[in-house]
């Protein structure tokens, strides 16, 4: 898909959030439902953060399979290959979502630097 | 995520500082886990921070206000997908001239890569044409997102319309991962396709509300199996309203403006109640 300017949305959260201390890793969280190539992403950070005070940090993916949760027989399944959700206990299409769609910077390493005691 | 801003009076704001317009309330609920303004106690290492923000948020809140504003403006929107050919210009030209002759005021906005050959075929009919080119010499978006949805609201006039219908990109991919703030999702899909692509393009088969099967008059020319392709779509999406079209006779489209003007008309109750 376009993990370039994915990048670029992930870039300025990060970038709001670290309050100019410098960024280590950045931990996303990707469900098994999103048309996102992480190693793409991967790839594409490098790009994005070349030559910014983000330069140097990676990205970490934990990736969020799809389990559902079955409104027919109440049975709670995860999807393995194949995203025709349907419960794998009784086979019905008639699911809601438990998990797999998220998308999400969840927290990030910041590097923590000596100081000098003094108040900003 | 949460900071806190320490300003030269000495005065702190919570990450709800009124001129920093990116810091929104998260909904999911967010932990502050870092403070600055006091560093005496820090050493050199690693503090992990949490941040909880979908990446998708700034997206979405377009997408909320552009609904919103359509709310406000009794207006339906509607965002067509489908892939590069499949009719969804075709079927916006007969869609256009039924509802002009209904006096349902339409808008369309026109969302390709390149050209304005699609907002061309539709101007004439009638409706107000906002036309979106997503090329910007490097390719080019290969989706409308909610922002750019937003622009082009700015050549329209809401108040003046009843309807508005987004041809978005074609592309079976990308489309389905953004919100526009429309409040209806339709994909034309043209039996020419195949019967396999609800099961190769999930996602986007999952987003719509209303499959238009297309191409109907090719079907004694194809050996299409009607019945397997409604059969892949009600796996992937049970949901999802089938309607028969062919945009070259006009067969089937009836149905399809009825559905039309009855989600014109919940627009209309809509906006009567606020």
């Amino acid at each position: 898909m376009h993990e370039l300017s994915l990048c670029r949305s992930i870039y300025g959260i990060v970038d709001r959030a670290r309050d100019q201390r410098e960024v280590e890793v950045v931990y996303l969280q990707v469900g098994q439902l999103r048309q996102v190539v992480p190693e793409t992403l991967v790839y594409c950070w490098t790009l994005v953060t070349d030559a910014t005070p983000l330069a140097g940090s990676r990205l970490d993916i934990d990736h969020v399979p799809v389990v559902l949760d079955c409104r027919a027989c109440a049975a709670r399944t995860s999807v393995a290959h194949t995203l025709v959700l349907t419960c794998a206990e009784c086979g019905s299409g008639d699911i809601a979502l438990h998990s797999g769609e998220e998308f999400m910077v969840t927290s990030m390493d910041l590097t923590v630097l000596e100081a000098s005691g003094q108040e900003p | 995520m949460g900071r806190f801003h320490r300003h030269d009076d000495g005065t702190e704001h919570d990450h709800d500082h009124p001129h920093d317009r990116a810091h929104q309330p998260d909904p999911e609920g967010s932990a502050v886990s870092a403070e600055h303004g006091d560093l005496s106690a820090y050493g050199t290492g690693v503090e992990r921070v949490s941040v909880l923000e979908r990446i998708f948020d700034e997206n979405d809140r377009a997408a909320a206000t552009n609904r919103a504003a359509f709310d406000a403006h009794g207006v339906r929107a509607v965002n067509l997908m489908s892939s590069p050919g499949a009719g969804k210009t075709a079927v916006l030209v007969h869609t256009l001239r039924h509802l002009q002759e209904r006096g349902v005021r339409a808008g369309v906005v026109e969302g390709d890569i390149e050209t304005s050959l699609d907002a061309d075929r539709l101007t004439g009919l009638g409706a107000q044409v906002a036309l979106l080119n997503t090329g910007n010499g490097f390719g080019g978006e290969c989706h409308l997102d909610a922002p750019m949805v937003a622009r082009a609201l700015g050549d329209l006039d809401l108040d003046t319309l009843d309807l508005l219908l987004v041809e978005n990109v074609g592309n079976l991919v990308c489309p389905a991962e953004f919100d526009i703030g429309a409040h209806d999702s339709v994909m034309v899909y043209a039996i020419t396709e195949g019967e396999e692509k609800p099961l190769k393009y999930p996602v986007m088969f999952r987003s719509v509300g209303v499959v238009l099967v297309n191409k109907m008059d090719l079907l004694p020319y194809l050996d299409f199996d009607l019945a397997m392709f409604r059969d892949n779509l009600a796996r992937v999406n049970p949901q999802a309203r089938v309607i028969e079209v062919s945009a070259r006779t006009g067969a089937g489209l009836d149905e399809w403006h009825g559905w039309l003007t009855a989600g014109v008309a919940a627009a209309a109750v809509g906006e009567a109640v606020t």
